[in-house]
C-alpha cells in the first residue's frame, strides 16, 4: 500500500487508528469518577500530543538516522511559530498559509544554521546548534522585539491588517480556522458517563501527523535514508570512498528543521501565540528526551515519547496536595498525612522529578526506549517469537 | 491491494453515513447546549488558579495560592469571613457564588507565556473553569488574558504591573486590580523630589522585557518632569544573575541616583551588588548617592535583607496599611488577621491583590445573577467599591483597570522581624494617579461569552 511493505503499512494504519480514536482511548475513566483526573482526552493536550509527535518524528530523522545530535531544534519550532503568527496577522486567520509559511521559513532558517553547523560533527555540532538556538532565543526575547513581541510573545491584535479578510469586522479577533471550521470547535459526545471531545484542530493536526509519519517512513526506507545510516555508521569511510556526505547531511538537517517548523506552525494554528521561550534550550532538550524515551531510530518511538512527556507535564503537574488528601482520605489521619508527604514531592510542581526517575530507568534498563519495552512484552506473550530467540545462559 | 466496487447501494450507504457525520456537530456541539462556555450546571462552580509554582516568581506564586484558598474558604462560608465582612458590596452571603459551592483547580505557569496558556487551556477544556486568575508576570498575564478572551471566560489578573496589561493589550474579558508602572511613576516622583531634590542625575538599569520598558519609561517621564536628568538607561537580560558588570560603570557615569527597574530575583541580585559596590556610601556631584527601586514587594525585601534599608519604592498594598493610616483602609486588618491565623505570617501584596480579585469576581457574578462573562463584565465596569483594604476603589470601564491609592515605601533601617522590612512613607491618593486610557492605545473589543 502506498509504496510501503506490509509491516510499515500496518504501522501506519496503527498510527492512523490511534490518531482517529485518541479522543476515546485517552478518556478511559468516566467523567464523574475520581480517576477522571487522569483523563487526557481534552483538545489542548491531544493537540500537543500530535504536534510534539511531529516535532519528535522530524528530530528523529536527523538524530536517529545520522546520529547527529542537534541541541537547537527548538529554534526552528520557534521560527516556524513566529512566521505562522505573522501570516495570521498579515494575511488571514485561515491556518493553511500559516502552516505552509512556517514550514518554509523553518526550512530556510535551517539551511543557514545547517550550512555552518554541519562543518563539524559529534559534540561540536551539538554545541554549535545549541549556540545558534540560544542566540535566536536571546534575539527573539530582546533585540527583535518589534518582530517577535519580546517576552510578552507575539499575539494577534484587533487592528491587524488581515489583507485577505479585509481587516477587522467584529469587536473580537477572529479565531484561527480551516475554511470556516474553527480550530476550537468541538463535537462533544456524552455516552453513559464518558465524555468524548472530537476537536477540529486536533483532527487537522492528526491528519498532518499521519502525512508526516508516512513521509518519515518513506525517508527511512529510501536510498537516501540508507545513505544517512551509512553516515551514522562511519562518515570517514564514506568520505574515503569518494562520496561527499555534506549535501546529504544538509538535506537531512533541512528536512528535520522543516518538520520542526511544521510543528511550530500547527502550534500557533491551535493557539495563536508565539513566545520566545519556545526557542530556549530546555525546549530543545525536551525533544531529545522524547526521542530517547520513545526509542532512537525507531519510527513510532518519538511519537510515544512525545505523548508520555506531554502527559506528565499536563496531568501530573496538576495534582495538588488537596487532591492527594482527597484520594487518601480513607486512611487514618496520621497515615494519610504521611502518605501524602511521601507522594507530594513527585507530583504537582515536582513532576520533573518523576520524569527524571523514569528517564533514568529507561536509559538503564531499556536503552531502546518504550519501543524496546513493547518488543519485550510481545516476546513474552508470543511463544513463536520466544522459540526463535535463544535463551541466555544462566 | 485495495479493490473497490462502486455500487449504487454502496454509494448510498457512504453518502448517508457522511451526511450524518456532517450533521452531527450541529446537534451535539456544546454551543447549542448552553449560553456560554463552561456554564456550571451542577451544585458547584470551578475557578482556575494559574500561578507560577516554579521559576523566578515561585515565592509570589505560592503566596497567591494561599490567598486564593483563603478566598475560597470565605466564599463558601468557612473561616472568619475575612474581607467579606468589610466589603462595601453585600451581595455575597457566604454560600458560594449564586448558591453554588466554589471549587478550584491549580496550575503552574512556570512564568512562561506558553506554559501558562497550556495550563489555562486545560483548566478551561478539561476542568470546566469559568474564570481564570493568577499570574506573576506581565508577559504571562497578557498571554493568558488574550487566551481567555478567545475562549470566552473571564480573566482576573494577579500580580502584573506593566502598563500593557490594561493598556495596549487590554481585553474585554480581562480585569486588573493591581496598580501599574504609570501609577508607580506618578506616586514616586513627588516623594523623590522631596527627599533628594530636583537636580538629580539618574542612571537606569532595566530588565529587558515589556514590564521593564514601561516602568523605566514611567519613572523617567515623571522624574524628568520635575527636573531630573537621565544620564543613561541600560537594559539587562532577564536571566542575568550577576550584575556587577552593570553596576561597575555607574559611579563614573556622572549619575547620582541609580534606578533599578528590576523585579523578583533580578532586583535582589542587582540591589545586593549595588550595595556591595559601596554605591550608597559614596558621593557624586557633591551629593549622597541614592538607589531607587520602583516596584517593591515584601518577598523581594526579604530576599535582599538589610540591603533595602533606606531605599525608596512603591508597592500596591502593605499589611501595616490600616494600622498606620486608619479607617480609610478598612478591610486590610481583617485580611491580615485571617491570613495570619491560617498560615502564621502576614500576606504579601500579591496575596492581597488575588484575594480581592476572587472576591470581586464572585461579587460581580452575584450582582449580575449569572456566570455569563458578558454579565460579569457589565457588573464590574465602572464598579465603585470600598472595604477591600485599599480605600475607595474604582474599576474603570474604559480599560478595566482599578484606581486606588498607591503606597510609597522605604526599606526599614531597623526591622523588627523578617516580615517587617518596609515602612510606608506616604500614600498617594488615587486622584493623583488617574490618566487618560487613550495614551497607551489598544482596544478592549467586546465581551466574549465563548458560545
Amino acid at each position: 500500500m502506498l509504496g510501503l511493505n506490509k509491516k510499515d503499512a500496518s504501522l501506519l494504519l496503527m498510527v492512523a487508528a490511534l490518531v482517529a480514536f485518541a479522543p476515546i482511548l485517552l478518556n478511559p475513566f468516566p467523567e464523574a469518577s475520581a480517576l477522571a483526573q487522569f483523563n487526557a482526552g481534552y483538545p489542548d493536550l491531544m493537540q500537543r500530543f500530535v504536534i510534539f509527535g511531529i516535532f519528535a518524528v522530524g528530530f528523529n530523522i536527523l538524530f536517529g538516522l545520522t546520529g547527529y545530535l542537534s541541541f537547537g531544534h527548538a529554534a526552528f519550532l520557534g521560527a516556524g511559530s513566529y512566521a505562522g503568527v505573522w501570516m495570521m496577522k498579515l494575511l488571514t486567520v485561515n491556518v493553511i498559509p500559516a502552516i505552509l509559511i512556517s514550514t518554509v521559513v523553518a526550512g530556510l532558517f535551517s539551511i543557514l544554521i545547517g550550512f555552518i553547523s554541519l562543518r563539524r560533527s559529534g559534540i561540536y555540532f551539538s554545541i554549535l546548534t545549541l549556540a545558534f538556538a540560544q542566540m535566536s532565543f536571546a534575539l527573539a526575547a530582546s533585540v527583535l522585539t518589534p518582530i517577535t513581541g519580546g517576552e510578552t510573545g507575539l499575539n494577534l491584535a484587533l487592528d491587524d491588517p488581515r489583507i485577505l479578510e479585509g481587516g477587522n469586522t467584529t469587536g473580537n479577533i477572529p479565531a484561527p480556522n480551516f475554511f470556516g471550521l474553527e480550530m476550537g470547535d468541538s463535537l462533544q459526545l456524552n455516552v453513559a458517563g464518558w465524555l468524548w471531545t472530537f476537536n477540529v484542530g486536533y483532527y487537522l493536526a492528526g491528519v498532518v501527523l499521519i502525512i508526516a509519519f508516512y513521509t518519515a517512513i518513506r525517508i527511512f526506507r529510501s536510498p537516501f535514508g540508507l545513505m544517512l545510516r551509512a553516515i551514522k555508521s562511519n562518515q570517514h569511510r564514506l568520505g574515503f570512498t569518494g562520496l561527499n556526505t555534506r549535501p546529504y547531511m544538509l538535506a537531512c538537517f533541512v528536512i528535520s528543521g522543516m518538520y520542526a517548523g511544521l510543528a511550530g506552525g500547527l502550534m500557533v494554528a491551535m493557539d495563536p501565540l508565539a513566545g520566545a521561550e519556545r526557542m530556549q534550550w530546555t525546549a530543545s532538550g525536551e525533544v531529545v528526551l522524547m526521542t530517547i524515551l520513545g526509542g532512537i531510530g525507531t519510527l513510532i518511538g518519538p511519537v510515544l515519547g512525545a505523548g508520555l512527556i506531554k502527559y506528565f507535564e499536563n496531568i501530573f503537574s496538576k495534582i495538588n496536595s488537596n487532591l492527594l488528601h482527597e484520594w487518601f482520605a480513607f486512611l487514618p489521619d496520621g497515615l494519610e498525612d504521611f502518605v501524602v508527604t511521601i507522594i507530594y514531592p513527585f507530583v504537582g510542581k515536582g513532576w520533573h522529578l518523576t520524569l527524571g526517575l523514569m528517564f533514568m530507568g529507561v536509559i538503564i534498563f531499556l536503552p531502546g526506549g518504550l519501543v524496546e519495552l513493547g518488543q519485550r512484552i510481545r516476546r513474552v506473550f508470543s511463544k513463536k517469537d520466544a522459540n526463535q530467540h535463544t535463551k541466555p545462559a544462566e | 491491494m485495495a479493490k473497490s466496487n462502486f455500487t449504487r447501494r454502496g454509494v448510498l450507504k457512504t453518502g448517508a453515513v457522511a451526511g450524518a457525520g456532517v450533521a452531527l456537530p450541529t446537534i451535539f456541539t456544546a454551543s447549542s447546549a448552553s449560553a456560554y462556555v463552561n456554564e456550571p450546571t451542577g451544585s458547584s462552580v470551578t475557578l482556575g488558579f494559574n500561578v507560577p509554582q516554579t521559576g523566578p516568581y515561585a515565592d509570589e506564586g505560592a503566596d497567591e495560592l494561599r490567598a486564593y484558598m483563603l478566598a475560597v474558604e470565605h466564599l463558601n462560608g468557612e473561616g472568619d469571613g475575612g474581607m467579606l465582612n468589610t466589603f462595601s458590596s453585600k451581595a455575597l452571603k457566604g454560600n458560594g457564588i449564586l448558591g453554588k459551592k466554589v471549587e478550584y483547580v491549580t496550575g503552574d505557569t512556570q512564568t512562561k507565556p506558553d506554559a501558562a496558556r497550556a495550563s489555562a487551556r486545560s483548566m478551561i477544556e478539561k476542568d470546566g473553569a469559568v474564570m481564570i486568575t493568577g499570574g506573576s508576570s506581565s508577559g504571562v498575564a497578557v498571554a493568558v488574558q488574550a487566551l481567555c478572551q478567545e475562549a470566552g471566560v473571564i480573566f482576573m489578573a494577579g500580580l502584573t504591573h506593566s502598563n500593557d496589561t490594561t493598556g495596549k493589550d487590554k481585553k474585554a474579558n480581562g480585569f486588573r486590580h493591581f496598580f501599574n508602572s504609570y501609577m508607580t511613576g506618578a506616586a514616586l516622583a513627588p516623594i523623590l523630589a522631596n527627599e533628594y531634590g530636583t537636580d538629580r542625575k539618574a542612571y537606569h538599569l532595566t530588565a529587558d522585557y515589556n514590564w521593564g520598558y514601561t516602568t523605566e519609561e514611567a519613572v523617567r517621564t515623571s522624574t524628568e518632569a520635575m527636573g531630573w536628568e537621565t544620564v543613561a538607561a541600560v537594559k539587562t537580560p532577564l536571566a542575568q544573575t550577576d550584575f556587577s558588570s552593570y553596576v561597575a560603570p555607574v559611579l563614573s557615569s556622572g549619575a547620582d541616583v541609580l534606578v533599578l527597574n528590576h523585579y523578583g530575583g533580578n532586583m535582589v541580585n542587582s540591589l545586593t551588588s549595588a550595595v556591595q559596590f559601596g554605591l550608597r556610601a559614596s558621593e557624586a556631584n557633591g551629593k549622597q548617592f541614592q538607589i531607587v527601586v520602583p516596584l517593591y514587594s515584601r518577598l523581594m525585601a526579604q530576599g535582599a535583607g538589610k540591603n533595602v534599608a533606606g531605599i525608596y519604592g512603591t508597592t500596591g498594598w502593605h499589611w501595616s496599611l490600616e494600622n498606620r493610616f486608619g479607617e480609610r483602609y478598612t478591610g486590610s486588618n481583617a485580611f491580615v488577621q485571617s491570613f495570619g491565623q491560617k498560615y502564621g505570617f502576614p500576606p504579601s501584596q500579591a496575596a492581597h491583590t488575588v484575594y480581592c480579585q476572587t472576591l470581586l469576581y464572585a461579587d460581580a457574578c452575584e450582582r449580575a445573577g449569572t456566570f455569563n462573562p458578558c454579565g460579569v463584565v457589565e457588573a464590574l465596569e465602572d464598579f465603585e467599591f470600598d472595604g477591600l483594604g485599599s480605600g475607595p476603589t474604582l474599576y474603570r470601564g474604559s480599560d478595566h483597570q482599578c484606581f486606588k491609592d498607591a503606597l510609597v515605601v522605604k526599606g526599614k533601617e531597623n526591622p523588627d522581624s523578617e516580615f517587617d522590612l518596609l515602612e510606608i512613607v506616604d500614600v498617594t491618593p488615587r486622584e493623583a494617579l488617574v490618566y487618560d486610557p487613550a495614551i497607551f492605545g489598544g482596544e478592549l473589543g467586546s465581551c466574549n461569552p465563548g458560545a
